[in-house]
Parts: structure tokens; sequence; C-alpha cells
């Protein structure tokens, strides 16, 4: 249909001369992607020199800090795959941070105040109850919302500032301020700490099956190309991405299994268990925490959901064309009430997590949690524009946030400090996305 | 007095459409037929109602009054899913495409393939939009990148490509070589006489007088929302046709 393609650019088919340039054309890595990950990287060797050379003490590359900074960062990045979701089609959700505190008061009512007294004290089913209602609660608000937006045409930043509002007040009402506390023991788990984690063993477990799943993904990929008749990558880049691939998730178990349990909790189990601790003391792993499973589970869940499924391929549409999508035949206004209600599921599960690892349920908690959430969201590339997001780069981008407050609090800034350097990299990393794009265009 | 050749069902037929926005009567009672393999040109100024009345068909608009039969049945077109249950493709002047998707998530957009598992099968639509583009458009490779990196004339040809691809019977084109140099719009007018063949029933929304001239066997005047009368192309002058698209006269082959 069109003489514009008969000459296709010389360049493009050609060998480019830069290594670099070839390197990365061969693994199809995200540039994109590269400079996030090189920008966390000067972020954590940035505090660490800085705390050896001025503090004489570098605190942050340490199994200890960074096992501390993968359990801070869950709460923030579960919200934030959601939060793409809502970004990408053109929407925001201010009220992120109210409805997790409002479902972690009812969740710590229904756990401390409620449940025991029908099941006892302890009873197994309690959590579980706990939180599937916590979630089941987080997504009818979220659909909630989602039906003020789409059906009664209230644009999503009034209502989810509404929602900031309500939501915020209905938790202080739940108990009148009162703060619940200690949860249900076994609820607790799902905030990480010593026992809240998987243990050396678990931990090699779930590395050994990551690297199974990237094995599987690269060959899986590679049949895909190879029977549609599709331009395959060179053998060498297949060995490079598997080798880095399996080569970090190996690092990371290596690391969460390095940072042992505290002395004081060793000989508490020691105790419990009627082992005898020897004399050098009795060195237990950490391994992974279960909310930051939670998170690796919900990251692979919704990137699945975004790049295999329709109903994400339906979302990058309607960024990227509410009309056409529309036109295409989608229901657009269906999906809007479905994207928010997910994100009120994950802001339900968030509440677990953050609720669970302070051990209590108080009216302030997740209090300008929005803000880091749609922070990490746009600092992990999601267009405000729409039409343009990833889940691993709000991961990412939640881990870029924690690492700053996390960094700064280990050197030593303090809180007022703390603030104005988040808000100066928001704003940087937005610029330098638009850089980005308009020289990648 | 000319008359309509076709004799027997219309493919479609749109009775007595009306549709009014806050006041202002965009279509008013307005009927139109198609016929399998005719190419009915739309015309009128710009405002005249044209595509209003045919976003009645594509399910984008839902008419105040007025019905639509496909194959001598009444229709309920609420959506534009309604209309692709009928086999109605439309290629609208805009082009509906979402930008930053490439072509292959836009030609199955809403139609997604989907592997036995139900996720969305992207190798086996991207062969699929491979093939069919080797047949509309063989010189178009960039299959990888999202739309709003192609030209004008690309982008039309994804825009073609998804209403050729899905069996269509009823095509609407809105305006379909607006954007295209004139290789381009040869191009286009081929494939319109293909489909024709193929038995396919076309509506030709149209500026260019002397497309309609060439393309069209029918061609039905709007003006000011109302119809000003049907000819058949082959009975009248190009004069006749700007006419009654700039005066609104009627002259005697009209009907």
């Amino acid at each position: 249909m069109t003489q514009t393609t008969t000459t296709p650019k010389p360049t493009s088919s050609a060998i480019p001369a830069n290594p670099l340039v070839r390197f990365l054309r061969a693994t199809e890595i995200d540039t994109r992607l590269l400079g996030m990950v090189g920008a966390l990287i000067l972020i954590w060797i940035g505090f660490h020199l800085y705390g050896e050379l001025v503090n004489g003490n570098g605190a942050f590359l340490t199994p200890r800090n960074l096992w501390n900074l993968s359990v801070q960062t869950a709460s923030i990045g579960i919200m934030a795959c959601g939060m793409v979701l809502v970004i990408v089609t053109r929407h925001i959700d201010l009220s992120v941070g109210s409805v997790l505190g409002f479902c972690a008061m009812i969740m710590g009512v229904l756990q401390v105040w409620v449940l025991p007294d029908y099941l006892g004290l302890g009873n197994p089913l309690i959590w579980i109850i706990t939180a599937i209602c916590g979630m089941a609660l987080g997504s009818l608000i979220g659909a909630f919302h989602g039906w003020l937006i789409a059906y009664r045409k209230i644009p999503a930043f009034i209502v989810t500032l509404g929602g900031l509002l309500v939501w915020r007040g209905a938790a202080f009402l739940v108990a009148r301020g009162e703060t619940i506390s200690p949860v249900d023991s076994t609820f607790a788990l799902m905030g990480g700490g010593p026992y809240g984690s998987v243990g050396a063993v678990g931990s090699w477990i779930v590395g050994l099956l990551a690297c199974a799943g990237i094995v599987w993904m690269i060959l899986s990929g590679r049949r895909q190309r190879i029977r549609f008749d599709f331009p395959l990558r060179p053998v060498w880049a297949e060995w490079f991405l598997g080798i880095v691939g399996c080569g970090l998730v190996i690092g990371s178990v290596l690391l969460v299994n390095a940072y042992p349990w505290p002395k004081g909790i060793v000989a508490q189990y020691a105790q419990a268990q009627g082992i005898e601790v020897p004399e050098a003391g009795l060195f237990i792993s950490h391994g992974f925490a279960y909310p930051v499973l939670i998170l690796v589970i919900v990251g692979i869940a919704m990137t699945v959901l975004m790049t295999r499924t329709r109903f994400g391929r339906y979302v990058l549409a309607i960024g990227g064309n509410p009309d056409a999508a529309e036109l295409a035949g989608i229901d657009t206004r269906w999906m809007t009430v479905k994207i928010f209600a997910l994100m009120g599921f994950l802001t339900g599960l968030s509440a677990v997590v953050a609720s669970a690892r302070l051990n209590s349920a108080t009216n302030s908690l997740g209090t300008l949690d929005e803000l880091y959430v749609i922070a990490a969201a746009v600092i992990g590339g999601t267009s405000l524009s729409g039409g343009v997001g990833t889940i691993y780069g709000a991961i990412i981008g939640a881990l870029v946030m924690q690492s700053l407050k996390t960094g700064m609090v280990l050197i030593g800034f303090d809180a007022a400090m703390q603030d104005i350097v988040v808000g100066v990299v928001l704003v940087l990393a937005v610029y330098a996305d638009i850089l980005y794009r308009s020289r990648t265009k | 007095m000319g008359q309509n050749p076709n004799t027997g069902t219309p493919l479609v037929e749109l009775r007595d459409i009306s549709i009014s926005f806050g006041g202002i009567k965009a279509v008013d009672h307005v009927s139109v037929d198609l016929y399998p393999g005719e190419v009915v040109g739309l015309l009128g100024h710009n405002g005249a109602g044209k595509s209003t009345l045919i976003k009645c068909l594509s399910g984008a608009y839902r008419a105040d009054s007025g019905d639509i039969f496909i194959n001598g049945e009444k229709a309920e077109i609420t959506n534009p899913r309604d209309a692709r249950r009928y086999n109605i493709e439309t290629i609208y002047q805009t082009l509906a495409l979402a930008d930053n998707l490439d072509a292959a998530s836009n030609l199955f957009l809403g139609r997604e393939l989907v592997t036995s598992t139900g996720f969305v099968d992207d190798a086996r639509m991207e062969a699929e939009t491979r093939k069919i583009m080797g047949r509309l458009n063989p010189n178009f490779k960039k299959f990888n990148v999202p739309v709003s990196a192609l030209s004008g004339g690309q982008r039309q040809s994804v825009a073609i490509a998804r209403a050729v691809y899905f069996n269509a019977r009823i095509l609407i084109m809105d305006e379909p070589t607006a954007a295209l140099g004139p290789h381009e719009t040869q191009m286009v007018a081929e494939l319109i006489q293909e489909l024709k063949k193929q038995g396919l029933g076309i509506f030709l929304i149209e500026h260019d007088i002397h497309a309609v001239m060439d393309l069209c066997d029918r061609a039905v005047v709007m003006k000011n929302g109302e119809r000003v009368g049907c000819v058949n192309v082959g009975e009248v002058t190009d004069d006749d046709i700007l006419g009654m698209i700039i005066m609104g006269k009627k002259p005697p082959q009209a009907y």
C-alpha cells in the first residue's frame, strides 16, 4: 500500500560497527531496563562508599541491609504492580494508602477481636480468613472506585482523592483510633522476620526453581521463533542471558542465606526446640522473606497478565487510544472497573504484608504510600500520558525509592533532607525518561 | 427517471435513520441500501452527516430512530461488537489504531488469537499478519515496532488489513485514501475492485469526485443531514453529482 517501505534504511539491516549496540541488539535487552538497573547499582554503591568514607562504616552493601531492603520494598512494590495498569489506562489512584490503612484496621479487628471468639485463639484458620477478607474488601473498594469512574464519569483523580480522605477517616472510626496489637502469630509471618522467611534450604529450592524457569523460558522462546520462522537470537546471546539470569538468582540466594538470625532469636528457638547452642553460636540463615516471595509471585503473575493475556492487551490498547479500543469492541468501562478492582486487591494484599510486618494494625498505616507507589511506577517508566509501562519497571522503581529512603537513614540524613532528595529524584527520573524517549523516537 | 438496478434482498438496508446531538439533527430520516458486490459512495460536504450515518451501522453510535436490516432481517447494532458479529468491518477516517501497539496487536485487537491455555498467541498473530500484509502491501516490514513509528500509508494498510482479514461481508471505508499518495491510492482502488469481485458490499465515503466516478456503482448524496438523492454513477456526469453535493439539486436520473 505504500512506497515508503520500498527503500529500507541501509543502516537498519547492516551490522552496526559499535560492539555495544551489536551486543544489545543480539541479546534484545531493553536499554531502559539496563539504565534503571545501572542507576540502582550507582545508588547502592554511592551510599555504601559514603558510609565507608564519611562515617567509617559502609553499612549499605551488607546481607543484613539488603535483606531488610527487600522486605521493606515488598509492600510498595506489590501496589506499584497494580498502579502500572491504572496509570497505563490514563487514570490515577490516590487512595491506595488510605485503603491499605482501612483494610489493615478491618483485618486487625477481625483477627484479634472477632475471630478468636468463634474459632479460639491461635486457630490456624484465622490468618487465612483474615487475609481473604482483607483482599476481598480491597477489591470491593477498588471496584466501587472503578464504577464511579467508568459508569458515573467522575474523573479518577477526584474519586480517589475523595477515597484518600474517606478511607483514612474510616480507618480511624473502625476502632476509634486504637492500635490493635499483636496480630495473629501465623498472620505475622507474612511480614517477614526470622520466622517469616523460608530459610537456607527453602531459598535454594526457590532459587533452583527460578533457574529452571529461566532456562525453560529461553528454550521455549527459541522453539517458538523457529516454529514461525522469526529471526533468532545468536546462540551466544541465549547462553549469556541464561547465565546472567541464573547468576542473579543464585547470587540473591547466597545473599539472603548469608544473613543469620540474631542471637536472641536463635537462643529462643533453640530453647523451644530443645537444641544445645554451641559455644561459637548457631548460624541459622534467614533466606528469602515471605513478603519478598509474595512480591515476586505478584510480579510474575502481573507480568503474565500484562503481556500474555487479552486483559493485558486491552489495558495497553485503552492506554494507547481509548477510542480505538472502544471501536475494536473492547468494553472499556467494564475494563476500568476490573483494573481498579485489581488495584484494590493488591492494596488489600499489601495491607496484609504491611500490618503483619508491623505486627499491629494502626489507622495511620500506609500514610503517603500512594505517593511512593505512584513514584515507583513512574520512575519505573510508566508514562502518565498512558499506554506505556512495565511491571518489572515498577518493581525496580519501588526498589529505587526504598533504597534512597534506607540509604539516607543509614548515612544519617534527617527526615526533611530525605523528603527533598526523594522529590528531586522523582522529577529527575521523569525528566531522564522524557529525554530517553525523545532520543529513541 | 433512474432507478435502483439491483433486485432482491439488499445486503444492508438503513431505513429512515435519524440521530441528533444536542438538538442538532445530524442525520434526518435517511435511507440507504447496499447489495452484494456493489460499491455505494456516500457523498456530501463536511458535516453533511455521512460519517454519522455510517457510524450507526458500525456500532459507534446508536440511531435515535430508524431500523437496520442485514440480509432482510432486522439487526440490533448497539456497539462495535454487534457490528462485527454481522461481519461489518469499518476503516475509520482516524484509522482507530492503538499507537503504542505493533501491527499484529492492532490487527487482532479485540479478536486475539489464543493458545489452548488461553494466552494470547503473539507468534501466530504475527505470522498471520505477515501473511496478509504480504498480500496487501509486500513492502511492509515493520512488524515489531509500535504503529506510531509507521508512515501514514503503512498505518493505513494496517487498518485495511484489519478490515479485510476477518472475512468481512460489509465493508465501510471512511475516506480510505485521504492520507495517501497517488501510488498508494491506486493500490486501494485495486483492492476495492478485488473485494467487490469477491461479493462484498462496500460503503465508500469519499470527497474526491473522480474516485467516486471510478470506483462506485451508485452514489448517495447527503446535505445538512438529509438525503438529497441517489444516482447510478454510469448514468450521470460528475457535474450532476457536484450539483447535488453543492446545491442539493436533484438531476432527473436521481431517485
